[in-house]
């Protein structure tokens, strides 16, 4: 299988996406601060105004302001930035056109409304030219001097990411030429280049597997490079293989018996209905755990370097995305 | 960790009723659906969290218990959709073959006589070419629809699909009004970014159609412009010289040939807007807010059901999708773990040992797991009292047919 360990290591913008509830932004988070832990600068950008850095991190509202929300012991800074369209479209006018004062005239005029929200496309070329822009950033200390070694960026989720990273296409119904549009260009030009990555978030379920598996195909389709598969929230096998064709067998009654007996050795109180019960969830669980595996092997079939995090009982708080940022450094995700 | 002073899940018993807190009224959906006052539901909440099969699940119970209802769904996964019968995306209600009455139950049979479920999929640039259609002259039409600038708009526009979802729905409505096709319409709500979205998406849109900007632009179209503008001049030329630089000059020339010929409709957008809107908040309405029963999940279900009390939308209650049930609630997850460690140790363990070990280490993970989801349900309705909530347990199968969706509706109705 060719595709299965894309080179990561030259890759400066990981995008993250996934189907809605499948964990991306956790996901994005983990492999920011993963990177992080490694001394490098990192930037997490969010482009939905979600909030969703500041809650998995625990600190403040973020802004259109590159925040510093970590520095690790290794030198590693880990910045994050919930990027705004309207503030795009000022720095944009700014930086290219010297006109960011026009801003308050354009605003009154609900020219900034049309542009950031109505205008087909180009709310999307400001978000991701955000990115683009701070990922191809120097620091002035020299051209080989980046301003930050890896952007990440939790991007929207499968159903619009292609069309959100094609910003080209979407730009080419309305704009043809001019300037909009060699902005456009070159923000492609960097994002089909080995320097970006696109990964995929999903869960051993059916619907978020299929999206994955379309996903993955409109994105080669539309030459995005493609990253690894992050199967997320996956549980640990509390079965033996012997529970598990026991329980599902439904054939129990002997074990009805014989689970009884060995808890009744360690003092529980058997109740009626307790052994049924725990033989009845066990089945559920290992019907949902052969759902999981069918899910898997279709998985596999993508030949995508696929990476696995456990379920976190208690969610992202309490340390949790350390756990995951762990995991991924330990699966070569980084 | 607090001592656990209940039983991991006594919900188990009471599936349907809230878990927590006896305030804590159950939402009685079987009693909305089946009161003839309900004709429109809308179903709202973050991505993922099951809301169009909760959309299904309860225009196939109506339908089941007398009541006509059409299902309008916008991006229903494949097999769900499959299971409806909609097989392609061609923004017109068909029926749903295979839906019964509530056999069984007296009650149910005579009710059921009756019912009938149409289901269908939102096309939103058929919508939108059928509102231009329909408001403008036959040339007006032709000339928007081949502009552009209106194409790029109505597929890509990233607040179309709500526009058009809720122009569907005033569609949907003024039909089942004029024939009596539907006595009762689902809406299942977009994808977007925000559950928020969509009673956003239609206002926004409309107050740019009729706005200063679109007379902007529009004003270059006409000859000499508009008089009122004069004073605006050196505010205007700032404006157009940007955007000009900005879009490129060909795509402003786009935007305002499409302008110019929208506007004899702005009127229209701006009605419909607006009724769709006084329709969202009649009474014959009723939001259902679905989340899972995690933290992002409640959290935009908490936002949303505070946006609905301060637009003053009637809002039925919460769902709560995908509850994880402890069918040994008897045994508490720190008295299993315990067990299992107690197991493990043991010297003369049976051959069965590794096994409950097994079963006693999966109810103790499923217990916390229903204790954690309990915490944060219990954390919404501290923070919402007063809104009905209904548990729907997590199923061990994905939904994609007609038994599936049954079953979701039975969990859903259950508190009625």
């Amino acid at each position: 299988m060719p595709e299965t360990a894309p080179d990561l290591s030259a890759v400066r913008l990981h995008v993250v996406t996934g189907k809605g509830g499948t964990g991306k932004t956790t996901v994005a988070a983990a492999l920011a601060l993963a990177l992080t832990r490694q001394g490098k600068r990192v930037l997490l950008a969010e482009v939905e105004g979600r909030q969703g850095i500041s809650q998995t991190f625990d600190v403040p509202p973020l802004g259109h302001t590159e925040t510093r929300i970590l520095t690790d012991r290794g030198g590693g800074q880990l910045w994050a930035i919930s990027v705004d369209a309207k503030e795009s479209l000022r720095e944009y006018l700014q930086k290219f056109y010297k006109v960011g004062k026009a801003m308050s005239v354009l605003d009154r005029f609900g020219a900034v409304d049309f542009a950031t929200t109505i205008a087909p496309g180009v709310r999307d070329v400001l978000l991701i030219g955000k990115v683009y822009e701070a990922a191809g950033r120097r620091t002035g200390k020299g051209p080989a001097a980046p301003a930050y070694d890896a952007v990440v960026l939790d991007a929207p989720p499968t159903g619009r990411v292609v069309r959100f990273l094609n910003v080209n296409a979407e730009v080419a119904d309305v704009a043809k030429v001019g300037p909009i549009r060699s902005q456009a260009d070159s923000i492609t030009r960097m994002l089909r280049s080995h320097t970006t990555a696109v990964h995929v978030v999903t869960l051993l379920e059916e619907m978020p597997v299929q999206e994955t598996v379309d996903a993955l195909a409109e994105l080669r389709r539309t030459d995005l490079p493609l990253g690894a598969i992050v199967v997320n929230q996956l549980r640990d096998p509390l079965l033996t293989d012997q529970a598990f064709k026991a329980v599902r067998s439904r054939q129990t009654t002997r074990l009805t018996r014989a689970v009884a007996a060995d808890l009744a050795t360690v003092g529980v109180r058997v109740s009626n209905g307790m052994v049924a019960g725990l033989l009845a969830d066990a089945g559920h669980h290992a019907d949902r755990i052969a759902l999981e595996r069918e899910q898997d092997a279709i998985l596999a079939e993508q030949g995508r370097l696929t990476i696995r995090l456990p379920l976190l009982a208690e969610g992202t708080e309490a340390g949790g995305i350390t756990v995951l940022a762990q995991a991924l450094a330990e699966q070569g995700m980084v | 960790m607090p001592p656990r002073t209940r039983p991991a899940s006594k919900a188990t018993l009471n599936a349907g009723a809230p878990t927590s807190g006896a305030s804590v009224a159950p939402l009685d959906l079987a009693g909305l659906l089946t009161d003839p006052r309900t004709r429109i539901v809308v179903c709202c909440g973050a991505g993922g969290v099951g809301k169009t099969t909760t959309a299904a699940a309860l225009g196939l119970w109506a339908a089941e218990h007398g009541r006509k209802a059409v299902v309008l769904t916008i991006d229903p996964a494949r097999r769900l959709a499959q299971s409806l019968g909609l097989t392609e995306l061609d923004n017109t209600p068909r029926p749903v073959a295979g839906v019964g009455t509530v056999a069984g139950t007296g009650a149910g049979a005579a009710d059921g006589s009756g019912g009938s479920l149409d289901a269908m999929m939102l096309d939103m640039k058929r919508t939108f070419d059928e509102v231009v259609e329909q408001h403008a002259t036959p040339d007006k039409a032709a000339q928007i629809l081949a502009n552009p600038f209106y194409q790029a708009v109505s597929s890509s526009f990233a607040g179309t699909q709500e526009y058009m979802a809720m122009e569907k729905l005033g569609q949907l409505r003024t039909e089942a009004g004029r024939d009596g096709r539907w006595d009762l319409i689902i809406v299942d709500t977009p994808p977007s970014r925000s559950a928020l979205d969509f009673l956003d998406a239609p206002k926004r849109l409309g107050s740019f159609l009729d706005g200063r900007f679109i007379r902007l632009l529009s004003a270059p179209a006409k000859a000499g412009g508009r008089a009122g503008f004069k004073v605006f001049s050196v505010g205007v030329n700032v404006v157009t010289n940007t955007l000009s630089k900005v879009l490129g000059g060909q795509l402003l020339q786009d935007v305002q040939t499409f302008v110019a010929a929208l506007d004899t409709m702005f009127g229209g957008f701006r009605e419909r807007a607006d009724q769709t809107y006084a329709l969202l908040k009649a009474p014959e309405t009723a939001f259902v807010v679905v989340a899972a029963p995690e933290r992002d999940a409640l959290r935009e279900a908490s936002f949303f059901a505070g946006r609905l009390d301060e637009e003053g939308m009637p809002l039925a209650g919460l769902v709560v999708n995908r509850i994880q049930r402890v069918a040994a609630p008897s045994l508490t997850a720190s008295r299993a773990l315990a067990a299992a460690e107690q197991l493990a140790d043991a010297d003369d363990s049976s051959t069965t040992a590794a096994t409950t070990e097994g079963l006693l280490r999966l109810h103790a993970s499923l217990a916390e797991t229903a204790d954690r989801q309990e915490r944060l349900t219990a954390r919404f309705t501290a923070g919402h009292p007063g809104i009905p909530v209904v548990e729907v347990p997590a199923s061990a199968q994905d939904i994609h047919d007609l038994d599936g969706l049954r079953e979701v509706a039975a969990a859903l109705t259950r508190a009625g």
